[in-house]
């Protein structure tokens, strides 16, 4: 029956041992540990909660980049284009400034060329009445005499360098 | 399967070769034959209290841990000696242990008129040595755990090996245990609940370790039971709500069961008193009888070995596969135990909490009780 009678000295002991670990761990053991352990299962679902976030504005990201690309893209092909328009336009312009330039140089080098021709005819004309003079002067000189031979003679002549200049 | 059949052949070997020097291992006491075996006497010193810790006989020397006796005497004052100068019937002080009657196994003294007499006796017995061990380890483990915690913060990656295995388990308590017996307000009682819990398991482990820091009964003595249930009583009822005492004083039930005999008020009132008494038998009886029921089968060997070497082997293979057995069933004893107890404990405090109509978790109670 002793094994059913609770031992006062016990009882004293367990009370006192029970009631100091249980004030000891109430204090710096259990909460300890159970707060931690549910601090940390509130930081894992934040951080799951913001893995989601970030994933999500990842994503959103992804898509605005790629949008940005395409658009870029099309701006490069819009601005391509456009300077190939340029481009053709501006040698289009640049041939016709210089056909025209060409145009005007050779009518140029033509009105100088026709403006020394004339010069040259004249100056052989000059040269010519000259010659005449003197071939004139010559003859008159030598037959002075023989004045109808004379003037066939300067004729002849004259028409000789006529049609000469002429060719 | 060849490496177990290896294994129970040694176990034969060895427990035939132990059998026959069986007579050398076993407390016999001297009056009694050599081989008559006093079972009796060997189950209740395991299972009982004693001033000191009996480790084992070698020959006829016996090994044993002396402890302090600490005794007021109402004659003399206080005491306080060794246990080993009242060992093997010596008188100290006017101090003896009662061979019979009333106070057998405890200390007495003579008083004037020469009758014997208990004095105040607060000695650290062997079960008193044993709460303090295992209330030491548990201190060391607990808070070796917490201080972990400490030096970290909670972004800090989860512990493993012990401190890992420990949160498992003190979490397993406090979330399928507490948060479910108790209810919303759980987060006072979780400490008390998580206490007693672990207390109670590691005395229950320690006690069937048989060597020396192991092995007091210390979940099996009544008295341990006792303060446990003693420590819920005192929290169910002074934690108790208005409609926890109003249940009790003026239950929902027809009239005539409350005036003119207020019998529901009564049955109430005694509930009180008999679920921390049911508390407390539970846990004693259920850890009294595993610890007998080992100290039985081992010493079937001792108590066979004058019938014979063929009665006697067979006897002892017998025994130390039941006693695996049954060690094996005490490991799962020692965790149901404390598990039936703390949630018991937090089914009770949960319903001096309930404020409402809701359900009365009778059903819970009456499953396990």
């Amino acid at each position: 029956m002793s094994l059913l009678l609770p031992e006062s000295g016990l009882v004293f002991w367990m009370l006192l041992s029970f009631g100091i670990v249980f004030f000891i761990l109430a204090k710096f053991g259990f909460p300890a540990i159970v707060n931690m352990v549910e601090n940390r299962k509130k930081y894992i679902d934040e951080s799951l909660e913001n893995a989601k976030e970030a994933n999500e504005q990842l994503s959103k990201l992804k898509a605005e980049s790629s949008a940005i690309i395409a658009s870029a893209n099309k701006e490069q092909g819009r601005i391509l284009k456009e300077a190939m328009q340029e481009r053709d336009k501006i040698i289009n312009e640049a041939r016709k400034k210089a056909e025209f330039t060409a145009q005007k140089e050779l009518e140029d080098a033509k009105k100088q060329i026709q403006m020394e021709k004339d010069e040259a005819i004249r100056d052989i004309r000059r040269q010519v009445a000259v010659l005449s003079v003197d071939i004139a002067e010559k003859i008159i000189r030598k037959n002075l005499d023989e004045e109808k031979k004379q003037m066939d003679m300067i004729d002849r002549m004259l028409e000789e360098v006529v049609s000469k200049s002429k060719n | 399967m060849k490496q177990l059949r290896i294994v129970l052949a040694l176990v034969c070997l060895l427990s035939g070769f132990f059998a026959a020097q069986a007579d050398d291992h076993v407390v016999v006491p001297p009056e009694q034959k050599e081989n008559d075996v006093d079972v009796k006497g060997i189950i209740f010193g395991h299972i009982g209290d004693s001033y000191e810790w009996h480790i084992t006989d070698i020959g006829h020397t016996h090994v044993t841990v002396p402890l302090p006796v600490i005794v007021h005497s109402s004659v003399s004052g206080w005491h306080v000696f060794m246990s080993s100068k009242i060992s093997h019937g010596h008188t100290h002080d006017g101090f003896y242990v009662a061979p019979a009657g009333s106070y057998e196994g405890k200390i007495v003294e003579k008083n004037a008129a020469g009758e014997e007499v208990r004095p105040i006796d607060i000695s650290i017995t062997k079960v008193t040595m044993g709460i303090f061990i295992n209330c030491i380890l548990l201190l060391i483990i607990i808070l070796g755990v917490a201080n972990w915690y400490r030096k970290r913060s909670p972004e800090s990656e989860a512990p493993g090996g012990f401190v890992g295995f420990m949160e498992m388990f003190i979490m397993m308590v406090h979330d399928d245990i507490i948060k479910e017996g108790v209810g919303p307000n759980y987060r006072k009682f979780a400490p008390y609940l998580l206490t007693a819990f672990f207390f109670i398991f590691i005395s229950n482990v320690i006690g069937l370790i048989p060597l020396f820091p192991g092995g007091a009964n210390v979940t099996g003595n009544i008295a341990i039971t006792m303060v446990l249930a003693l420590f819920t009583f005192f929290i169910v009822n002074v934690f108790g709500n208005k409609h926890y005492w109003k249940d009790i004083f003026w239950p929902e039930v027809p009239w005539w069961l409350k005036i003119p005999i207020p019998m529901m008020p009564f049955i109430e009132l005694f509930g009180i008193f008999t679920k921390p008494f049911a508390l407390m038998i539970r846990l004693f009886a259920n850890m009294l009888a595993g610890h007998m029921a080992i100290l039985v089968l081992t010493c079937l060997v001792f108590i066979t070995a004058s019938m014979g070497p063929a009665i006697n082997g067979s006897m002892t293979v017998a025994s130390v596969l039941f006693s695996v057995f049954m060690n094996m069933l005490e490991v799962l004893v020692a965790f149901i135990q404390a598990y039936v107890f703390t949630m018991l404990s937090a089914v009770f405090i949960g319903l001096a909490q309930e404020t409402g109509h809701g359900e009365h978790k009778a059903k819970e109670e009456g499953a396990i009780s």
